[in-house]
Parts: C-alpha cells; sequence; structure tokens
C-alpha cells in the first residue's frame, strides 16, 4: 500500500505551490488546485480503507501495517524519531474522516471565502493543516506524532489569525497557541519520561500487548505515583489540551474567530478529537499500565462534559454554542475511553468512543457549516438577529435538523448509534458517571434544539433585519440559499449523518483489532431517546415561538446564569495567572532585576575603576618639569640604592 | 699641586674633565627643572646633551686610547642633537601660534 | 599550505580588495566575491569532509596541518577540521554571506565598515580552523576588536556606552581564558600547544583542573551569554548595526559553545565532571531567566538577545549533561541559533530601517505593507519557538531527549526546568508576532513603507532555506556532529 504515501505528500505539496505563489495566481486557480488535491487524496484513503478493511485480517485480528518508514533523526542507540506510515483501523478510519471534512471544506470555502483577500493562502494553509492531521494519525512513533501535533498546533494558528487585522482573531490565535503548547510541555515531558524508561518511541513496541518494555520502570515512583503513571498523564495533559479538556478549553471557544469552515473542519471535526485519538493510540498502555490514570480520564472527561454543556445553554453566538457542544461531545469520548475495558463485550467504550469520533466529525462539521451558511445569509454571529429562516434557507434548515437529531440521540441517525455505546459503556463503569452522561445528553438535545430554533423558527427574519439596521452594509436584502458549493458538502454530510449509523462499526474498529459485536442496550437506548425528547420538548415550547419563558427562567437563576454565560470565570483566572503572575509579578521584577542588580553589578566594576583612576589621576599634572623633578628624584634613589645596599 | 703640576705639564687628569662635566650637566638638570619658558628648557636639555658628550669623549681618550666609538657617539649625539633642536623649535613656534605663550606651565591640555 | 587556510586567506585578499576600491559599487564587488567563495568553499569542504568520512577516515581531526610559528614557546600555527568545526564554518560562511547582504547600503563610510567586517570573519574562521589554542585565542582576540569600532560608529542608540561594555566584558571573559589557556599548556607538561596533543597526554593534574576549568570554561562562558555574565548581549546587540547583530550572535556567541566544549571540557575532563553542576545551575537559570527576560522587553532587538541569551543557554546546559545525544544536540543548537537568530537580527534592521523604531508599542500590522518581511518574521519566530520541519525543533529535540537520557535525578530535574522554556518562548515570540506583524496598523505613515528590496530578499532567503534545510533534513547533519562528538565525550565518560 505505498500508496498511502501520497495522501500525505500532495497536500504538502499543494502547501508549498499555493504558500509559494501566494497572489501572483488567481484565487479560482488556487481554490481548484487545493480542492482537487484534496479530491484525489480522498479518494485514495477511501480505496486505503478498502483495500485495509478488506485484506488486513489476519487470524480475525486487524494487524498493523507499515507500508512506508523511514529514520529521520538518531538520538541514542535506541532513540530515534522514525517517519513512516502506520495503518491500523483508527488510523485508516481518522484518514476517511480528516480527508472527508477536508474535501467537504475546501468546495465549501470556494464559495463561503469568495473574494476575501488572501483566499491562496487560506487554501495554502487548508492544505497545511491536512497534511499535519494526515502525519498526526498515522504516525508510527510518539514522537513523529509530537511532530505533527505540533504542526497542526501552527496551522490552527494561522487559521484561527486568518483574518489578521483584526485584533481579536490575532489574541484568539495566541490564546490558542499558547495554551495547547502548554499542554504540549507536559506530552513532550511525558515523551521524555517514557522514552527514558523503555528506550523506544515506537508505538509498535510500546502498545503491543504483552509488551516488556515497561519492565525498567517497576518500581520508580515519584510522589506515591510510578513513573509511568507521570509519564502518561502528562500526554493526557497534551491531548486534554488539543482537546480542549477541563481545564484547558478555554482557547477553543475564542478559537471561533477564524472563518467557519475552519473552524468546522479543525476545531470541530479534526484537530480537536486529536486528543481523543491519542488516548485512543496508547490505550493499552493506559489501561495495562496505568489504570489509574485511565479513570482519571473519565472523570476529567465527564466533568467537562457536564461543564460545556452548562455554558452551551446560556451562550448566545452561534458559533460558541457549537463550540461547547464540540467541548462537551469530545468528553463524552474521553470519558468512553475512560471507562473502556479491553477485550470483547469490555471493550465498549473504545469502539464507542472511535464511532462517536467518527459519527461527531461528520454531524459537526455539518453543524458548523450549516452555521457558516446562515452567517453567510445574515452577517451575523448572533442568535438574536437571526430567526425565521426555514423560509429562505431550505437545504439548510433540513440539514441543520438532521445534525441536530443527530448530536441530540434520535433514531436512526448515527449520533444515537455512537453516544447509546458511551452510555451503556459508562453505565457498566459506574452509575454515576452514566447518570452524569445521561444528563449531560440532556442537556445536548437542550441547548442544540434551542440553537435550531432560534435561527430557522421564532420571530420572522425580515422584521430582526431592518430593526438591526443592516442596510448601513448593505446587507439588508432578504436571505437566500447558499450556492451549489455551500449546499453540496451540507447535503453530502447529512445523507452521511443519516446513514453512518448503519455502519458496522465494531467489526471495523475496536480496542483489540477483532471483531466487535454492536448490541444496543436496550434500557439505556429507551432512557436516552425519551430523556433527548424530552428535551427537545421542552426546547420546541420554549424557543419555537417567541415567549417569555427563557426571559423568566434566566431571571431566576440570575446567578447561574451570569456565571454559565461568563463560562465559569475561567478565563478570568487564566487572565489573572498570566497577567497578574507571571507578566507582573515574575517577568517585570526579573527585568528590574536584570537592568538593576546584574547589569549594575557589572556597570558596578567599570564605574569603581574609573572612580580608582580619578582619583589617582592628579598625579598626572601635565607639567612636564614635574614629571622630571619626579624622574631626578627617582634616578638618584634608585642610585641611593644601588651604592649603600 | 700635583695636579696643578700636571696641568701645567699638559697632562690634565681625567677627574676634571668629569667634574667640568659634571657642573654642565646638573646646571642643564636645573635648568631644566626652574626655567619656564620653552626656550631656555631647550637649552638645558642641549647642555645636558653636551655634557654626555664630553663624557664619551673623556672615557674614550682616557681608557680606551686605541678605539674610536665614544668619538663616533659624541658625533652621533651632535647630529641627533641638531634635529632634536630643529623639531623642538618647530614644535614650539607652532605651540607659540596657538596659544601666544611659550610658557610651559600652560601646557597641560593633553593631560585628559 | 593546508587549503583550511583558504578561510582565513580570501578575507584576507578581501581586504586587499577593498583598500584598492574606491566605488560602493566595486566594494560591493569585491564582498560579494569573497563571501561567495566562502561559501564555496565551505560546500568543498563539507562535500569533502563527508566522503572521507565515508570513506573509513576516522582520525579525530582531518586535513590537519601544523607550522612553527615561535618555536621558543612552542606556538604553532596548526589547523584542522572535524564535524563540528565544518558545521560552524558552514555557518560563518551562510552568516558571513548574508549579513553582506543585510549591509549592502550600510552609511557611512562603507570602506571601514567592510574592512572591519571581513577582519571580524578572518578571527571567526580562524578560531574555527586552529587547533592550536594560542591560535585559537589570537583569533578569538581579532573577532573581538572590531566589534567595538564597528558597534561604536555604525550603532545607533547609546552605541558608545553598548559598544565599551561589550568589549569590556568580552575582554574580560578573554583574560580569565588567557590565564586558563597558559594553565592548560603549563601543567599539562606539553611541548605543543596543539589542543589534540595535550588532550591525548591527558595528564594535567585534577588539582589544577579545579583552577583552570572554572576559568576556562567562564571565560569562554562570557561570550556564550552565560547567566550572571549575559548583559553585555541586549546593550550590545541593540546597538550593533545589523550585519554585525548577525555576524556577532549568530557565529561569535558560538566561539563560547564551542571553545567550552573543544578546549574546556575536552582538556579538562576530571573537573568538568566534578564541577559540572555549578555550571548546570547557572546555564539553566540562562535558559529561564532570559526567556523570562524576554518577556518583558519593547525593544525587538532586545527581545531578541534575552531570547538568545536562553538559546545559547541551552547550548551550554546541553554540552553539559556530557553525553553525546546532548552534546550533537548542543552543536545543532548552535547551527539552528546562528542561523534564526541571524535571520531576526536581519529583519529587525529592514524593519527598524523602514519604520525607524524598534518599539513594538509603535508598531503594528507590517503584514499589511510588507508581506515579505512579515512572513519571514513569522518563519523565524516559529523556528525559534521550535516548530518542527524548521531547525530549531530537530535541536532542542536532541537536547531535550539527551538530557533526559541522564542516569542522574538532578539533570533530569534540571531538564525539566529548562524543557519549560519552550512555553515561555512561545508566549515571547507570539507576543512580538501579534503586535507587530500582525492586528491592524498602528501608525498611519506606515502605511506607505514598501517592501523588501532584492538584496534584502537574497539575505533572508538564504537563511530561511538554511532554516528549512536544517530542519526537514536533520540526518546527515546530526550523524556528522554526533561522530565528531565522541572523541570528546569518551573523554569525559572516562
Amino acid at each position: 500500500m505505498q500508496y498511502t504515501l501520497l495522501i500525505l505528500v500532495l497536500p504538502l505539496l499543494s502547501f508549498i505551490v499555493l504558500g509559494l505563489v501566494d497572489s501572483k495566481w488567481k484565487p479560482k486557480v488556487a481554490g481548484t488546485i487545493g480542492t482537487v488535491v484534496l479530491g484525489i487524496i480522498t479518494a485514495l484513503s477511501y480505496l486505503t480503507a478498502w483495500e485495509y478493511f478488506t485484506t488486513a485480517k489476519i487470524n480475525g485480528v486487524y494487524e498493523k501495517i507499515i507500508p512506508m518508514h523511514m529514520e529521520w533523526i538518531r538520538f541514542t542507540e535506541f532513540l530515534h524519531i522514525d517517519l513512516g506510515i502506520l495503518l491500523d483501523p483508527i488510523s485508516v478510519m481518522m484518514l476517511v474522516v480528516i480527508t472527508t471534512v477536508s474535501f467537504m471544506v475546501n468546495i465549501y470555502s470556494l464559495s463561503y471565502m469568495h473574494g476575501e483577500k488572501g483566499f491562496q493562502r487560506y487554501y495554502a494553509f487548508l492544505s497545511l493543516f491536512t497534511f499535519s492531521m494526515l502525519g498526526l494519525v498515522v504516525a508510527t512513533n510518539i514522537f513523529q506524532m509530537y511532530i505533527f501535533w505540533e504542526l497542526v498546533g501552527v496551522s490552527s494558528f494561522l487559521l484561527i489569525g486568518f483574518y489578521y487585522t483584526k485584533p481579536s482573531a490575532v489574541a484568539a490565535a495566541k490564546k490558542a497557541f499558547i495554551v495547547t503548547r502548554f499542554a504540549d510541555l507536559f506530552f513532550l515531558l511525558g515523551i521524555l519520561v517514557l522514552s527514558f524508561y523503555t528506550k523506544t518511541f515506537d508505538f509498535g513496541i510500546l502498545t503491543a500487548e504483552h509488551t516488556t518494555v515497561f519492565a525498567g520502570s517497576a518500581g520508580a515512583t515519584f510522589l506515591g505515583f510510578g513513573v509511568i503513571s507521570w509519564a502518561m498523564a502528562g500526554i493526557f495533559i497534551g491531548g486534554a489540551g488539543k482537546s480542549a479538556m477541563f481545564p484547558l478549553q478555554i482557547w477553543l471557544p475564542d478559537a471561533m474567530e477564524g472563518p467557519t469552515p475552519v473552524s468546522a473542519l479543525i476545531h470541530a471535526a479534526t484537530m480537536v478529537v486529536a486528543g481523543v485519538f491519542l488516548v485512543a493510540r496508547f490505550f493499552p498502555v493506559y489501561y495495562f499500565q496505568t489504570p489509574e490514570v485511565l479513570h482519571g480520564v473519565a472523570y476529567i472527561g465527564a466533568f467537562t462534559a457536564l461543564f460545556a454543556a452548562v455554558i452551551a445553554c446560556v451562550q448566545t453566538d452561534i458559533k460558541r454554542v457549537l463550540a461547547f457542544s464540540t467541548i462537551s461531545q469530545i468528553a463524552f469520548m474521553m470519558v468512553a475511553l475512560g471507562v473502556s475495558g479491553y477485550e470483547g463485550h469490555e471493550g465498549t467504550g473504545f469502539m464507542a468512543s472511535m464511532f462517536h469520533l467518527f459519527t461527531h466529525a461528520m454531524f459537526k462539521a455539518l453543524l458548523f457549516l450549516g452555521a457558516g451558511s446562515v452567517i453567510h445569509a445574515v452577517h451575523s454571529n448572533e442568535i438574536k438577529d437571526m430567526g425565521g429562516l426555514r423560509k429562505y434557507m431550505p437545504i439548510t434548515n433540513w440539514t441543520f435538523l438532521i445534525a441536530c437529531l443527530a448530536i441530540a440521540g434520535i433514531p436512526p441517525f448515527s449520533g444515537f448509534f455512537s453516544k447509546d455505546e458511551i452510555l451503556s459503556a459508562s453505565y457498566e463503569f459506574s452509575p454515576y458517571i452514566g447518570g452524569i452522561m445521561t444528563f449531560v445528553a440532556a442537556l445536548t438535545a437542550f441547548y442544540m434544539f434551542r440553537l435550531y430554533y432560534s435561527i430557522f423558527w421564532g420571530k420572522d427574519y425580515t422584521v430582526k433585519a431592518a430593526a438591526h439596521g443592516h442596510d448601513d452594509h448593505g446587507h439588508g436584502h432578504t436571505p437566500h440559499e447558499s450556492p451549489f458549493a455551500m449546499a453540496f458538502p451540507l447535503v453530502f454530510l447529512a445523507t452521511v449523518t443519516c446513514f453512518a449509523g448503519f455502519i458496522p462499526f465494531g467489526k471495523l474498529v475496536s480496542s483489540t483489532g477483532a471483531d466487535y459485536i454492536i448490541h444496543i442496550d436496550s434500557t439505556v437506548a429507551i432512557m436516552s431517546v425519551v430523556i433527548a425528547s424530552i428535551s427537545i420538548l421542552v426546547a420546541t415550547l420554549m424557543y419555537r415561538k417567541p415567549s417569555a419563558t427563557p426571559d423568566k427562567l434566566e431571571k431566576t437563576f440570575k446567578g447561574l446564569h451570569t456565571a454559565a454565560s461568563r463560562r465559569f470565570y475561567i478565563d478570568e483566572v487564566y487572565l489573572f495567572i498570566t497577567k497578574k503572575i507571571i507578566f507582573n509579578s515574575v517577568s517585570r521584577p526579573l527585568a528590574w532585576f536584570d537592568r538593576h542588580i546584574i547589569d549594575a553589578t557589572m556597570d558596578g566594576f567599570a564605574n569603581t575603576t574609573q572612580w580608582v583612576s580619578v582619583r589617582i589621576k592628579g598625579v598626572q599634572s601635565g607639567q612636564v618639569q614635574q614629571y622630571a623633578y619626579v624622574f631626578l628624584l627617582g634616578t638618584l634613589l634608585i642610585a641611593a640604592l644601588v651604592f649603600f645596599i | 699641586m700635583d695636579i696643578l703640576n700636571n696641568i701645567l705639564a699638559g697632562q690634565v687628569p681625567m677627574e676634571l674633565y668629569l667634574g667640568v662635566s659634571l657642573i654642565m650637566f646638573f646646571a642643564g638638570v636645573y635648568g631644566f627643572l626652574s626655567r619656564r619658558s620653552m626656550l631656555m628648557i631647550l637649552i638645558s636639555i642641549e647642555l645636558m646633551l653636551n655634557a654626555a658628550d664630553l663624557n664619551f669623549v673623556t672615557f674614550n681618550r682616557y681608557l680606551f686610547p686605541g678605539q674610536l666609538e665614544g668619538f663616533y657617539f659624541a658625533l652621533f649625539t651632535i647630529a641627533i642633537a641638531a634635529c632634536e633642536t630643529a623639531v623642538a623649535i618647530a614644535i614650539i613656534i607652532n605651540i607659540y601660534r596657538n596659544l601666544s605663550s611659550v610658557e610651559v606651565g600652560n601646557l597641560d591640555q593633553m593631560k585628559e | 599550505m593546508n587549503f583550511l587556510s583558504l578561510f582565513v586567506l580570501i578575507p584576507v585578499l578581501m581586504m586587499m580588495g577593498l583598500f584598492v576600491s574606491c566605488s560602493r559599487k566595486q566594494l560591493q564587488i569585491v564582498m560579494t566575491i569573497g563571501a561567495s567563495l566562502l561559501m564555496i568553499l565551505s560546500g568543498i569542504l563539507t562535500y569533502m569532509y563527508l566522503t572521507d568520512r565515508a570513506a573509513g577516515n576516522l582520525a579525530t581531526m582531518l586535513y590537519t596541518a601544523d607550522t612553527v610559528w615561535y618555536a621558543p614557546f612552542n606556538i604553532h600555527y596548526s589547523v584542522g577540521v572535524d564535524g563540528i568545526s565544518v558545521a560552524m564554518l558552514i555557518l560563518s560562511s551562510i552568516i558571513v554571506f548574508t549579513g553582506v547582504f543585510a549591509s549592502w547600503k550600510i552609511d557611512p563610510l562603507p570602506k571601514e565598515f567592510f574592512l572591519w567586517f571581513s577582519l571580524l570573519s578572518i578571527g571567526v574562521y580562524g578560531f574555527f580552523i586552529s587547533t592550536d589554542l594560542f591560535t585559537m585565542f589570537m583569533y578569538y582576540e581579532i573577532a573581538l576588536i572590531p566589534m567595538y569600532l564597528l558597534i561604536g560608529v555604525w550603532g545607533s542608540g547609546n552605541k558608545e556606552y553598548a559598544a565599551m561594555k561589550l568589549t569590556l566584558m568580552l575582554m574580560g571573559g578573554s583574560a580569565l581564558l588567557l590565564v586558563g589557556i597558559l594553565g592548560i599548556y603549563y601543567a599539562s607538561g606539553a611541548t605543543t600547544m596543539n589542543l589534540l596533543e595535550i588532550a591525548k597526554l591527558h595528564n594535567i593534574p585534577v588539582a589544577m583542573q579545579y583552577y583552570f576549568f572554572p576559568l576556562t570554561f567562564m571565560g569562554f562562558g562570557v561570550l556564550g551569554a552565560m547567566f550572571p555574565f549575559h548583559t553585555w548581549s541586549p546593550d550590545g546587540h541593540a546597538s550593533a548595526p545589523t550585519a554585525v547583530s548577525m555576524l556577532h550572535a549568530g557565529v561569535l556567541m558560538k566561539l563560547g559553545g564551542y571553545g567550552c566544549f573543544r578546549v574546556a571540557m575536552y582538556l579538562m575532563p576530571e573537573a568538568a565532571h566534578e564541577m559540572a553542576w555549578i555550571f548546570l545551575l547557572l546555564t539553566g537559570i540562562s535558559v529561564v531567566y532570559g526567556a523570562f527576560g524576554a518577556i518583558h522587553q519593547t525593544d525587538l532587538k532586545y527581545i531578541n538577545a534575552y531570547s538568545s541569551v536562553s538559546h545559547c543557554g541551552l547550548v551550554l546546559f546541553a554540552i553539559l549533561m556530557m553525553n553525546e545525544t546532548a552534546a550533537t544536540g548542543a552543536i545543532m543548537q548552535m547551527l539552528s541559533h546562528g542561523l534564526m537568530t541571524a535571520l531576526f537580527f536581519a529583519l529587525i534592521g529592514m524593519i527598524y530601517g523602514r519604520t525607524h523604531t524598534r518599539d513594538i508599542r509603535l508598531m503594528g500590522g507590517l503584514m499589511k505593507v510588507m508581506p515579505f518581511l512579515g512572513v519571514s518574521y513569522v518563519i523565524a519566530g516559529m523556528a525559534s519557538l521550535g516548530l518542527p520541519s524548521l531547525s530549531g525543533f530537530v535541536a532542542e529535540m536532541t537536547i531535550f531527549v539527551g538530557s533526559f537520557q541522564h542516569t542522574d535525578t538532578f539533570h533530569r530535574v534540571l531538564t525539566i526546568g529548562a524543557v519549560s522554556s519552550i512555553v515561555i518562548t512561545a508566549v515571547y515570540i507570539l507576543r512580538v508576532v501579534g503586535k507587530i506583524i500582525l492586528g491592524p496598523m498602528q501608525d498611519k505613515h506606515h502605511e506607505e513603507l514598501t517592501d523588501a528590496v532584492w538584496y534584502e530578499r537574497l539575505s533572508v532567503g538564504v537563511l530561511i532555506a538554511a532554516i528549512f534545510a536544517m530542519g526537514s533534513a536533520p540526518f546527515w547533519i546530526s550523524s556528522m556532529l554526533h561522530e565528531s562528538v565522541i572523541p570528546v565525550v569518551s573523554q569525559l565518560i572516562k
């Protein structure tokens, strides 16, 4: 399967070419190149998936295949970074997800970004992102993953800051980069600790079932936990940074400053699930070596899911709602991994997590692209500027509805199947986690339909448009359905969302590589559908027609509402730590110390020398006769010494 | 009286020459230290140089009669003294042009 | 005569050419030809070196030559290169080449500027090809002295103060160094100052090493901007003209790390073992301290100077880890830092030449008017904060992985501290990029500014190409350096 290399090389070439020519080529040419390349690699990914899932099974278990491999840099006898391609069920699944969503976003952007300054640059960055993300998922070793991990981080930075003249976009880009970088520090430390004890970076060795590489770390503990636990916790923090787990979630809502298709691609479907992918990749290590860390993943995930869902209920910016929903859904995947066992039925969580990753990528991309379509039509992100759009934008309306039903977990849409598996895995692990997750699922259904009704139902649109004076900007026209290039991806993804639930996912992806038959646990399934329906009903009552209930509720729970809409003040805490503590209490005194203590000491030497020289320079009067007199006396003195001693 | 006889007999002892040169030399030193005018200082330097010449010649004549180094050296010194005087006077003239004075006490601008 | 001497001879010829040229055009031609010759020469040298090594030549130094220069003191003019010197010579050639183009329109006194510039490069090249302690020291001094005039005459801001401070502090360092070198010579009982011979004898009494190791290490450490002797770097770099900043931060600071490794550690391994912890602490402080120091600055050059303190601290830090990987990483970091800091200073010079300010509070949104410089600045920033595929990443990762392989917990804990600098680096780099390159235009007058012209593009382009080349294909340079650090490190492990 040598051709898989092309999947990586083509987007890289596309990035280099588009990046170098920049604005010398017409936007249309750049867009076509980017999209065509994506189309080709999407086809190649499908081919890879087909070939892999039909041929790679040996004794009923999917083998890992490494079609390409080279040594990139060697550190020591054992440690070396290789670049290669590792195909196993999860990486092949990710290839399909990434290329599909990326392809759709490329098509969508042709129209959405039409006429933007820097269109070529945009396509170059998209290619860079696709390249890095693909490199990340096919990584054969943890350092290769780290390399591409950083590259996706920078492509995310570049794309969030695409509108670079906008201060808020620049700030958001910086925030995203620095927060994830901070998490990456722990990732790197985790890699260092892990490699110190295991003497390898290679996934094949680390994640083998009966591996012996961890024997060297036996008994080595630090603060009561094994060193490998620390390492794996560090690696998880790296993943948590990219996947916006609490308390590192702060960058994701701000990242919505980027163009909407970028949010769909990077901050909903692909890059943010890198953390989940990382944990999944290391799943055997977590499960066998450090189960306590894996449980920690579950708890953090459950808390994040709840936390983000609560915030999502009160946000008023359409993209922010989706952003918090993304955080919540990724937390679902994390929980699923955290509660998962390894073999057979125990492995439900792992399979469910990957399944949810797959379905979520599709419907969340759909939601974002739908939101983009709405924003494109009304030129605003605020839901109060929208309402009653179903008449003007039927395609967007229907596809958005499908996505909402999917995320709410209503059968037969894809979200139902994956979420149901996660819930039943959670209940098996602990009823508390299961209960929390069910509650979060209910909240999800509520806030998604709150969003849906606020956009497409509620008050009539034209009235609001006039009231908000859109004529000033020349956008006073009635909103209309998006052009084909934007509608096609919506329809395509909606179709996938409708049918993805019926993919026999367990047969393709499971923790061991062996077949896993999905059972639908009827108790859990019925309960979750009922709860989701009730939530939807509540949302329908509250938001379908303009009503006073939401405002009343807001008044009743004023404290909670304010706290939630301010995102529970986590940003302020960070701001306090960075601005007040790091910048003002560490960096500023340090700069002062450097100037006034260290440098002053050095200057002090010079000043002392100068002071002494001023003191003694009176001897040099400039009077030649005085010199001669001293000289004479000196000569006489020496002569006397010579004579008398 | 021996000395006087010797002198009258045309045999001047070395010490006398050295005595003259000593007096000349210290007259020069005194002049160099006490005079204010640069010209007088220059003359004092010449006096010291001549005292040295005298010593060269004397020592050559009395201690190494067969050789000529002392005489040559004296000639050398005379030549150098001439050059030096020329340069020094040129400098003095320039100083006079700039400062309208040849007082050595005023010349301390180059100390800093 | 050995062909390595050409590295010194070409700049000498350049100086002669400069003497007889009488227009700016001629000066430029002379400098371009000379710098290109040096580039070609280092390219040929690299090729020859790699082929010879591949052919199985295992000598510590290749192309050695030895001529008695002053017999009474056993001073020889002896040259020779190993992988480390080759890497440093490539770096020097790249930076001299780009430095020429960065100072294409230097004003006033272009002739004198280029003369001193060439003299500086004589010192740098001579240092890297020398294997004799005395000539090494001599070239080191040759490199220092032009610095005073280059900063004092062509600098900006508080240039007299900066020039004096830089020269005095570095001279202070070289005074320590001279004592150290003489101590090494006499204590070793060698009949030559050739460091290979002294290393082979390996008989400096340990008691003497305790005196001379810290002297030598600190002497070179001052040039490597080791805490607390780093304060010349912010002032000096801030005042120096563009090309001088480039050459100084890019190459001259590397003399420090190279010297520490080649002289202090190589010749006095026992003391190095015993005393490493002191210097590890100091350099560890440098790494974090420089990074924190950079956060708060508002002058572009100060930010970059503090960042250099941090990055060069990492070089010395890795050297002191005394294992092959970390040492390889240290040399790679020297290369990488040399390239990217030169790029930074070149860009800052170009931006300063247009906006006439280096205060980040007074600039903003420059990407809009000078996209080329803006993009290059972002690339330089990304290299500095260690983005994979750029040179900073491979160097830093080699250092971190190597240092973390140390069996001692103390060293590993320090490494964790040093690793944390990557976050702080990201903070200050992005702060600058976000402030001056991106964002809205700050100053209306900046809207009429123009983008880079051809010679600036050439200078920046070469540096970026080198950074990319090193970052995406590190294997050959890494293996070349790795086999060259083995003799030194094995001396240390013994």
